[in-house]
């Protein structure tokens, strides 16, 4: 309805009555004295709670804190559930080996969101429970009531409650001694139209902050034959130098440092010569070094070790038959075949002569050392030991029991 | 009364109001609708923008160069940005704590203070924010720490102690503001309804949203205040707890442990009040509202910060005490490295600052003179910060392996990004001043005793 269209207000209508008193008390008693009359569209209106005042107008336990309540289980189930399903269905994170799913550690975020989506409930119910905003009001036009958030103290009983009555409504109030009682008409002078300019900024606003959209819907659409755009380019392109590439910032140009200069990594210490050389003094050792345990679990050990890299050439009897043999043999192209480990001059080889040869190889067997620990090389040597022993023992070797056994 | 300040001072006139609530009304509104605020606010103003200034440009070096503009070094890669994010997390406590643990607590003398304390708490998670979003090395990507679904088909790390971080304070920034925000509608609305200006009465009257007072609404709105402040409650625990997290889930000796959680929330009540002392000395003065923040307030803040500074004593020595009792060398030798190492300078200086100089506030004439009260303030902040630069850098600098030890020496644009924060910190609290409610009229006239209902 424009303004031209409006009807020609002979009379407008009464919005309700006023009363101003000066203090709470006398605003608490004029309250109740409208409550027990049965009227229900009436308010009080003051610059600061009055506390207990709901109990003298007869308001009812507002149903926020269930609200509030609804929105806090809420916000804790959709925490819940965005976590376990992006972090344990849609991308699973592998952390310390935990199961991907194991909930602790998810608490705190569960928390946070509980306690967000109450505050906004909160804030947000009561706003939506209170009718705010709400920009224009019959009371606005009344001089007065400015005041009332500042120091005064107003009753307003609304001339659409069914116990209005224009006459007697204003003797209750007379009654309770207000300061000033006055008419409050319905607002006919303010628009209730958006202002123009509001509407336009909006408008313009709206659009302009649609742009960056539009520029990423349309490269999602397009194809371009051109590389990505780099906004950042030291960050895509690293300047961080490889391992064997000459560097000018030090002043050996090399990149690869070496250890600063009196320290070991963790276990590189190699204290113990007899058990990562095999050597004592300048002579190959011809015992195990005592930090080997000579037991059934270092022999095993060492059959396993044995078994995973030395049958492909060596065989699993040692007798230098492995599979890998078997086929360059077969090749014809020139193969220098892997030693038999019984021959003689191998088996009277001293102990820290064989953990030399596995360590640093020997003809075109490769070094072993950098593969296998020392521990287990030693655990090797072992085996071997009974390897060599197996395949050239006699019956002298065998005990009264075992000989009866195999009779 | 002083003449020389009455001069300078358009506020120490004779309060206008024929009655109590009139008066509280024009003590606070006047701020705002004073021609122009008092010189001192100028001078602080010009100061704390040429500081903003210095914080632009530090942060351009950094953002422009990267963060190694800062002075990280080999051990020490969270250095002065994490030392400062959690200062300043930390100063955010006192805020909340104010306007929700004292309301939950009934202490009523808390209105006059609880409306900038809650400010000071939103521009100090402003500064800290800063830190972590420059600190990650590539300030344009900080949305990567959010839930946004993204081309790479990846999700955060919800397990990390770190996103914790941004889910904690995200939501206690979020908390505050709606907090803060719903304290000052009806102080909006008396600024709306006292402005003779039209663009003050829109702008006003737009924040108010069109509030009138109804004892209705006025229900609602309580009932929404005490629901916001027992969710505030736990959430302010729980911040710097996660801060605390940190640091604690971690196998660092010295960050390593159980403590810190409920040590780290009493450090920073300590610190927040400690920062609310030292706004509020100068506040009350130069805007007139001694008969608003009296001394008694500042009294039973002096108080508190004395309470708090006893428990982080504590905390600092059952930190040693448990070094000892673990068996643990390492342990042992974090603790005595601390006391007695490379940073020892600073283990001391904050011992002083946070455990000895809070203890002139036994003397009840010493806490009741602005002057200690507000040096004490400013010495505790000082321990704050130096609190938190210990505990990062003597426990980096000193790990596990002689190999991986360092010294972290702090670079020029390290101390221009820490006073530069103050800039921006200081820049909007005088903006609040000037613009917004200081006080929470309607709470303070809540609680005079006109305000009480009197039945025959």
């Amino acid at each position: 309805m424009s303004d031209s269209e409006k009807p020609l207000a002979t009379e407008t209508p009464l919005y309700g009555l006023i009363a101003e008193y000066d203090n709470p008390t006398a605003l608490v008693h004029a309250a109740r004295k409208v409550r027990d009359a049965g009227f229900r569209r009436w308010d009080t209106y003051t610059p600061f709670p009055i506390h207990g005042i709901e109990k003298d107008m007869g308001i009812r336990m507002t149903r926020l804190p269930w609200l509030v309540l609804g929105f806090a289980l809420t916000g804790m189930a959709v925490a819940t559930y965005f976590q376990y399903w992006t972090n344990s269905v849609d991308y699973r994170w592998i952390i310390s080996g935990k199961p991907f799913w194991s909930w602790p550690a998810n608490v705190p975020i569960i928390f946070e969101m509980t306690i967000l989506f109450s505050a906004f409930a909160a804030i947000g119910g009561m706003l939506f429970l209170n009718n705010l905003p709400l920009p224009a009001h019959p009371l606005d036009l009344k001089e007065r009531f400015r005041r009332v958030t500042d120091d005064k103290f107003f009753l307003v009983i609304e001339a659409s409650d069914p116990k209005f009555d224009e006459r007697d409504t204003r003797g209750l109030l007379a009654a309770t001694n207000p300061v000033v009682l006055d008419d409050v008409l319905e607002d006919r002078v303010t628009s209730d139209r958006i202002p123009a300019p509001l509407i336009y900024t909006l408008v313009i606003l709206g659009a302009v902050s649609l742009i960056p959209f539009a520029f990423i819907a349309k490269a999602r659409a397009a194809k371009t034959t051109e590389g990505r755009v780099h906004v950042v380019w030291d960050m895509d392109f690293t300047p961080a130098y490889k391992a064997q590439e000459g560097n000018p910032l030090f002043g050996d140009q090399r990149s690869m440092r070496t250890p600063p200069e009196g320290t070991v990594a963790l276990g590189q210490l190699h204290d113990d010569e007899h058990l990562y050389t095999g050597k004592v003094g300048d002579e190959w050792a011809s015992s195990f070094p005592e930090s080997l345990a000579l037991s059934e679990a270092t022999m095993e050990r060492g059959k396993q070790q044995f078994g995973i890299y030395c049958t492909p050439c060596h065989g699993q009897l040692g007798d230098g038959n492995g599979i890998v043999h078997q086929r360059a043999s077969k090749l014809k192209q020139g193969w220098v075949p892997p030693s038999d480990l019984h021959q003689t001059y191998i088996k009277e080889q001293p102990a820290g002569q064989i953990f030399g040869a596995i360590t640093n190889g020997v003809r075109n067997m490769p070094a072993y050392g950098p593969q296998i620990s020392a521990e287990d090389r030693w655990a090797i040597v072992l085996y071997l030991r009974a390897l060599q022993k197996s395949q050239s023992a006699s019956v002298n070797d065998l005990t009264d029991a075992e000989r009866a056994q195999l009779q | 009364m002083n003449t020389r300040v009455s001069i300078t001072n358009p506020y120490n006139g004779p309060l206008e109001g024929d009655n109590a609530f009139a008066q509280i009304t024009h003590n606070v509104s006047r701020i705002m609708e004073a021609p122009r605020p008092p010189l001192a606010w100028y001078i602080a103003f010009a100061f704390a923008l040429g500081l903003l200034g210095v914080f632009g440009l530090s942060l351009g070096i950094v953002v422009w160069e990267g963060i190694g503009a800062w002075g990280h070094v080999h051990p020490v890669a969270w250095g002065f940005p994490i030392v400062n994010f959690v200062f300043w997390v930390g100063i955010g406590h006192a805020g909340t704590l104010i306007s929700a643990i004292l309301f939950l607590l009934r202490q009523n003398w808390r209105t006059a203070i609880n409306r900038f304390a809650e400010a000071m708490t939103i521009f100090a998670v402003v500064c800290a924010a800063v830190f972590p979003g420059v600190h990650i090395g590539r300030p344009w990507l900080p949305y990567w720490m959010f839930p946004i679904p993204n081309q790479m088909g990846m999700w955060p790390q919800f397990r990390s102690p770190l996103e914790w971080d941004v889910f904690a304070v995200g939501t206690y920034a979020t908390v505050s503001v709606l907090f803060w925000y719903m304290g000052m509608i009806p102080d909006f609305a008396t600024f709306r309804d006292r402005s003779t200006s039209t663009v003050r009465r829109f702008v006003y009257g737009l924040v108010a949203m069109g509030w009138r007072g109804s004892s209705r609404q006025w229900h609602r709105y309580e009932r929404a205040y005490l629901l916001l402040a027992s969710l505030a409650t736990p959430l302010v625990l729980s911040v710097h707890s996660v801060v605390s997290f940190d640091f604690a889930t971690s196998q660092l000796p010295g960050w390593h442990t159980t403590i810190f959680p409920p040590y780290f929330v009493a450090g920073a009540i300590f610190g927040g009040f400690a920062m609310v002392v030292v706004l509020a000395v100068p506040a009350r003065e130069f805007f007139g509202l001694k008969k608003i923040i009296t001394l008694k307030h500042l009294e039973l803040m002096a108080k508190v910060i004395l309470a708090t500074g006893m428990i982080v004593g504590y905390a600092y020595a059952m930190e040693m005490f448990v070094a000892w009792y673990s068996g643990s060398i390492y342990e042992q030798f974090a603790f005595l490295n601390r006391a007695f190492g490379n940073y020892a300078w600073s283990y001391w200086t904050m011992i002083f600052c946070n455990v000895l100089a809070p203890q002139v506030f036994w003397f009840k004439k010493l806490r009741t003179n602005v002057w200690v009260i507000l040096i004490v303030g400013i010495i505790v902040n000082v321990g704050m910060w130096f609190e938190r630069f210990v505990i990062i850098c003597t426990s980096l600098t000193r790990d596990f392996l002689p190999a991986n030890w360092g010294a972290f020496i702090p670079s020029a644009v390290d101390y221009a990004t820490l006073a530069g924060s103050f800039g921006l910190f200081f820049t909007l609290f005088l903006l609040f001043c000037r613009y917004l409610p200081m006080v929470a009229m309607a709470e303070v006239k809540a609680f005079i005793p006109e305000s009480h209902v009197h039945d025959h």
